[in-house]
């Protein structure tokens, strides 16, 4: 897995630009972008599917970034980052709500880093989340497949299911493979002699 | 009563009227209430106002509502529709090489038929037609689609990409985009500026499409039910005014100040009289309904009206078949409960078959005398809401 972030900076202004991405080079593990000309943003943005966009909340080609969030699953998102002086309580909010990291105090250097900082704690535990969803559904899946399995084998054989279990595992241990290959083989060949 | 100030989010466009005359006149005065009015830089800044409470109600572009409801475009806040603020006033508009390529062909840009429209597009364009829109949900974007789809042009020839209003003369300049479909000025101004020319206003493709609407927070609709009727009152009342022929000349100039639209009223006039510059050849027409505020149940909440845009919104994001939910956040209901003490004529039913009144129909109302206006879709097509294609 990619541990460098892609961080996007949408600005206009060289000057703060600078600071900005002295201030991201600073927290090291990332590749910073920067995009100063509104022309064509959403495909620029696009084409380096960015973890992390940094971007004034003032700014009107925000709703361009919505499009970008569209394309995406809830989680996929890049997560983007609005900093703004007048926001107030919007930020923490908004961040709990999970749509995107906002800071207050606009979008100045000496904010980044605390502000990346938080942005890529996030980031890490929305892949976290993401992982762990995965294997989640991965083991009710699996439990399913090992359940039929059971209940093909106790009927089949007469067994009940502590005897069906254990043969599954016995087989599994005797071939090499995991109890819930197993049991998707032998549920899939149960479905073809129907 | 004790005065109360409400905070309420606004875009600066010509249909943030009802909201700035409100203000202005004094029509929330009268209610007790003041309108903080504060301005929006962006369609998504203006909603996480409005979901996190810097704002209490946001003139709201009307798919917004119905898809958070759907779940889509982030933030799970549930919001309400409590009144519509405009009905139509979109238009769609060409850039200089499409205009040229049309004119060359014949094209008579009568700025009324969509079918021919269409299919002159088609024969001119070469590559995929990239069409800029304010937001990926409104109004813009389910009239395109709807276009498209049926007509010559196919929806599979058009693209859709979002472009701030302020920036879309820019984008089309630049050739990023080849069309737009925007709300009044920004039409206008992209005329203005020699950058193209436009094809055809919102209502040739839907006489009756609800343009903005009021929005709230539900819970903030259901807990402060005496501030959201005199919200309500307020800006039904500043509606009635705009719809007066005198208030026109009044209403641009104040629109026009620094602190609103800060462009020039003539500019802004087009939209409020429907007299509109095509192109820089200086064509003009006429088109009445061009933009409407009120009268014929304009402001009234339609159930059948969002159940028409969740139904669009479901199929085009493959969502499944119950929209019910999502049709629900037009709050019909809130209206009614508030406008009693008015003398709005208020219609019988709170939904209708969308597309059906090819003429100016009396409907059952409270008073007796509501005549609905045409809403006809420009192929004819009836929405029932009861059973949805």
């Amino acid at each position: 897995m990619q541990n460098r972030l892609t961080v996007v900076v949408v600005e206009e202004d060289r000057d703060r630009v600078i600071g900005i991405v002295d201030a991201l080079s600073e927290t090291g593990d990332c590749d910073v972008y920067v995009i100063g000309n509104y022309t064509g943003l959403a495909r620029k943005i696009a084409e380096h599917a960015p973890d992390i966009v940094l971007i004034d909340i003032d700014n009107p080609t925000r709703d361009m970034m919505e499009e970008l969030t569209l394309a995406s699953g809830p989680l996929d998102r890049p997560v983007a980052m609005f900093v703004s002086g007048a926001a107030g309580g919007l930020a923490q909010k908004a961040i709990e709500a999970g749509v995107s990291a906002y800071v207050v105090d606009g979008l100045a250097p000496e904010r980044v880093k605390p502000v990346m900082n938080t942005a890529i704690a996030r980031f890490r535990m929305v892949r976290q989340m993401r992982h762990e969803l995965a294997e989640t559904r991965r083991a009710l899946e699996e439990r399913k497949v090992i359940d039929r399995a059971k209940g093909l084998l106790m009927k089949a054989k007469g067994i009940d299911e502590d005897a069906a279990y254990a043969l599954l595992r016995k087989t599994a241990m005797d071939q090499g493979r995991k109890v819930a290959d197993v049991a998707e083989a032998l549920v899939t060949a149960a479905g073809l002699l129907g | 009563m004790r005065r109360v100030t409400i905070p309420v989010a606004y875009m600066p466009l010509v249909d943030a009227a009802p909201l700035i005359i409100a203000q202005e006149l004094g029509f929330a005065e009268a209610e007790a209430i003041g309108l903080d009015l504060i301005a929006a830089p962006s369609w998504s800044s203006l909603r996480d106002m409005l979901g996190f409470g810097r704002v209490d109600a946001a003139h709201m572009l009307s798919p917004v509502p119905v898809a958070m409801r759907l779940g889509l475009g982030g933030m799970g806040v549930s919001l309400a529709a409590v009144c519509v603020l405009s009905v139509n006033g979109d238009v769609i508009g060409i850039g200089r090489p499409l205009e040229e390529k049309l004119r060359a062909s014949g094209f008579g840009f009568d700025f009324e038929d969509a079918r021919t429209a269409a299919t002159a597009l088609q024969n001119a364009r070469r590559d995929k037609l990239v069409l800029g829109v304010p937001f990926p949900f409104s109004m813009h974007v389910e009239l395109l689609r709807y276009w498209a789809e049926r007509t010559d042009l196919g929806v599979d020839s058009i693209e859709i990409r979002t472009v701030p209003p302020p920036l879309m003369a820019e984008a089309l300049e630049a050739g990023d985009i080849d069309a737009f479909c925007v709300g009044e000025p920004w039409g206008s101004v992209a005329v203005d500026r020699g950058v193209g020319a436009l094809l055809l206003p919102g209502r040739a493709i839907w006489q009756g499409a609800p343009e903005k609407v009021l929005a709230t927070r539900s819970d903030w609709a259901e807990t402060e039910p005496d501030l959201l009727g005199r919200l309500i009152r307020a800006v039904w009342q500043a509606s009635r005014w705009l719809a007066k022929p005198d208030s026109r000349i009044a209403a641009a100039e104040i629109l026009s100040r620094k602190g609103y639209l800060d462009l020039p009223p003539e500019l802004i006039d087009r939209a409020l009289s429907g007299r509109m510059i095509l192109s820089g050849h200086g064509e003009q027409r006429q088109c009445d309904g061009f933009l409407r505020f009120h009268g014929a149940a304009a402001t009234f909440p339609w159930r059948s009206q969002a159940k028409w845009i969740a139904h669009r919104l479901a199929k085009a994001h493959g969502l499944g078949p119950d929209t019910d939910a999502a049709a629900s956040v037009f709050r019909a209901d809130l209206y009614r409960q508030h406008m009693t003490q008015t003398d709005a004529d208020l219609p019988g039913a709170s939904a209708k078959l969308e597309g059906a009144i090819r003429h100016p129909t009396a409907v059952a109302s409270t008073r007796g005398a509501l005549n609905l206006l045409p809403d006809r879709f420009f192929d004819g097509a009836i929405f029932d809401p009861d059973a949805p294609e």
